[in-house]
């Protein structure tokens, strides 16, 4: 595999709380390979957003990177000044936002927010709207040259996503982050989005990192898989592995409370018992010991290796050791 | 925008009209014969009821009411039976100078209360910003007239830098300007605190909204997204609250008036409830009235060009 355009080395993520230190995320391996999608899928809670927030470096004031590194395009993010920041967000790296009610300001109109984040390139305002535009057009949104001078709330909020998903790759980044982009919106308009997402994909050809918990969601869009639990990536692999080999209990227990693979009418829908531990006092051992069927003693007393399963297939658990 | 500012207006006009109905009545409900108070205690019912027919007080008070709106629509406030001269007169000679007061106090206090409020919200909870807020509140907290009385001891009497009393020369541009620094700055002192205080709420609540994220996420330049995109959100309560607040001052703005022995509309309307000259007190609180509409209407018109979906939704 050539030089992945983001590597995320052993990262842990802290925040620091008055009831303690959140430990967020622990030692993440994740690679996003040029012009590959890769899908981040876990509960609420799990850490997905504090990956992204540390990715592009917007993280909340209380978060602390304790230990790793997060290199893009070779470059160490941590190690970059504020500016060199400014220069790669916007440019080398974008993003959707989960909520598109609210991602775009309100006052100013949509052609002046896309103007805006090419305020870089070197050509007339004239040449920005065109290229605006013409991107307006491409995500669907029609009779898009006069749509230019409106503001946000005279768009829906499909619309809206289009319009955030259009600037976000009016920047040709190498690299688009989406922050459960589909989340807010309707099912119909959920499975527009995505196959928008995916043959702008195959049109750019740049990476995506993209976070769901909606599991077909990323089946239908990513080529590889990352399973986050309780701030640690407890299994990632290529989208097949994750999806027909799962290796990691919490993976296989994740798949089956999908409601779309229920076959019988039933009363209650699969859950996974438990809680999610405390992220202040974690367990000694496994993070995921107390939820799990096949916990042994073992699991309970020891951090569990990372087993490799098959090629870029790899999961966190005793279980799998030969 | 045209669409908004009509309706905007017409609202005004109505507010108006209510407004003047509202002060003829409660002028005329309460006790007192104003014949009576111009004539003094000498006067025979005769001439009161002279007097009483001159002024239309014999009609019924739908009628008066009617006559009165009709005659302040033609700019007529009535005469001021006193010094017989008409009150619109006496009341716009005075409405220059508070109108310059009021506007160069507010002015100054904006130009540094805003940039004021939007530095503590970008660097909060530092020492500038803690600095900046003890400044606020502190100023926010002393009268008015207590400011004015020391600003003129410190810097009329004892530094003697600028003139302590009256308004200057009329035609004397210089001499007008020296005369409004110490009013200008007492009456200001406080809203630059005020402004602050509002502006750093405002923008600090705007900052952590989802879309000035999308900007720094596209790596938009701080000063573009504090200055453009988060300051025309969060300048709209402090639009509002100029609006009511010059409207107020207007007729407010008293204190500093009379300390500084300056003419304007506060000083007229104190000295004319003082001598009960109804008249005068009517014009004066009803020109007062009038600018007070006029200055939310404008405000509320600004708001409207810096947010499309105020003006849309009216």
């Amino acid at each position: 595999m050539a030089e992945p355009v983001l590597d995320i080395r052993n990262l842990s993520v802290n925040y620091l709380t008055p009831r303690g230190t959140v430990k967020a995320l622990r030692r993440i391996n994740l690679q996003v390979p040029s012009a590959k999608v890769v899908g981040l899928v876990g509960e609420s809670g799990c850490g997905k957003s504090t990956l992204i927030s540390a990715v592009i470096r917007l993280m909340a004031e209380n978060a602390r990177v304790a230990a790793g590194e997060i290199r893009f395009t070779g470059k160490d993010m941590q190690q970059l000044s504020s500016r060199d920041l400014r220069a790669i967000r916007g440019r080398d790296m974008s993003m959707v936002f989960q909520d598109p009610m609210t991602a775009l300001n309100p006052v100013f109109t949509v052609g002046r927010q896309m103007k805006d984040i090419q305020y870089r390139d070197a050509v007339s305002g004239k040449e920005k709207l065109k290229r605006a535009s013409d991107m307006l057009s491409l995500v669907g949104i029609p009779d898009a040259v006069s749509r230019l001078d409106n503001y946000p709330h005279h768009f829906s909020g499909g619309m809206r996503q289009r319009i955030t998903i259009a600037m976000a790759l009016l920047v040709q980044p190498k690299l688009l982050i989406a922050d459960e982009p589909t989340t807010a919106l309707d099912a119909t308009l959920e499975v527009q989005i995505i196959r928008l997402l995916k043959d702008l994909q195959a049109d750019f050809q740049c990476a995506i990192l993209f976070i769901s918990h909606h599991l077909n969601v990323i089946a239908e869009l990513c080529d590889f898989v990352g399973v986050m639990y309780a701030g640690e990536l407890v299994e990632k692999g290529s989208v097949r592995d994750i999806f027909h080999r799962p290796g990691h209990p919490y993976t296989r227990a994740l798949l089956e409370c999908d409601p779309s693979v229920i076959a019988e009418p039933t009363r209650f829908l699969p859950t996974i018992p438990g809680e999610i531990p405390s992220l202040i006092d974690l367990p000694e051992g496994c993070i995921f010991h107390d939820r799990c069927p096949g916990a042994a003693q073992v699991c309970k007393n020891t951090p569990p290796p990372e087993v490799s399963l098959a090629e870029h297939h790899t999961a966190a658990c005793h279980c799998l050791e030969v | 925008m045209l669409f908004y500012l009509l309706k905007r207006i017409g609202l005004a006009v109505v507010i108006v009209v209510v407004a003047v109905v509202l002060l003829y009545s409660m002028i005329h409900v309460v006790p007192g014969d104003p014949a009576s108070v111009i004539l003094g205690p000498r006067a025979t019912p005769e001439m009161k009821q002279e007097l009483h027919e001159l002024m239309g007080l014999d009609r019924p008070f739908v009628v008066q009411v009617a006559s009165f709106l009709g005659k302040v629509a033609r700019g007529n406030l009535g005469m001021d039976f006193f010094s017989q001269r008409p009150v619109a007169q006496i009341v716009f000679k005075q409405l220059d100078e508070t109108l310059v007061l009021v506007l160069a106090s507010i002015g100054w206090a904006m130009l540094l209360g805003i940039p004021l409020g939007c530095y503590s919200a970008v660097f909060r909870n530092t020492f500038s910003d803690k600095l900046v807020g003890f400044f606020s509140i502190g100023v926010i907290a002393v009268p008015s007239f207590v400011v004015a009385l020391y600003s003129l001891l410190l810097f009329a009497v004892t530094l003697k830098w600028l003139p302590a009393i009256g308004a200057g020369e009329p035609g004397q541009y210089m001499d007008q300007l020296q005369h409004l620094i110490l009013p200008a700055f007492a009456i200001g002192l406080g809203w630059v605190g005020y402004i602050a205080r509002l502006v750093r709420a405002s923008m600090l609540e705007v900052l952590n909204e989802n879309h000035i994220r999308r900007a720094r996420a596209f790596g938009l330049p701080e000063h573009m997204i504090v200055f453009q995109y988060a300051l025309k959100l969060a300048i709209l309560p402090t639009v509002t609250l100029l609006g009511t607040g010059i409207g107020r001052l207007i007729s407010s703005a008293v204190f500093a008036e009379i300390v500084f022995a300056r003419p304007g509309i506060g000083k007229l309307i104190f000295d004319s409830v003082v001598s009960r000259n109804y008249p005068l007190v009517m014009g004066a609180v009803l020109v007062s009235t009038v600018l007070f509409v006029l200055s939310t209407t404008i405000s509320d018109s600004v708001n409207a060009m810096l947010d499309p979906r105020v003006r849309e939704r009216l």
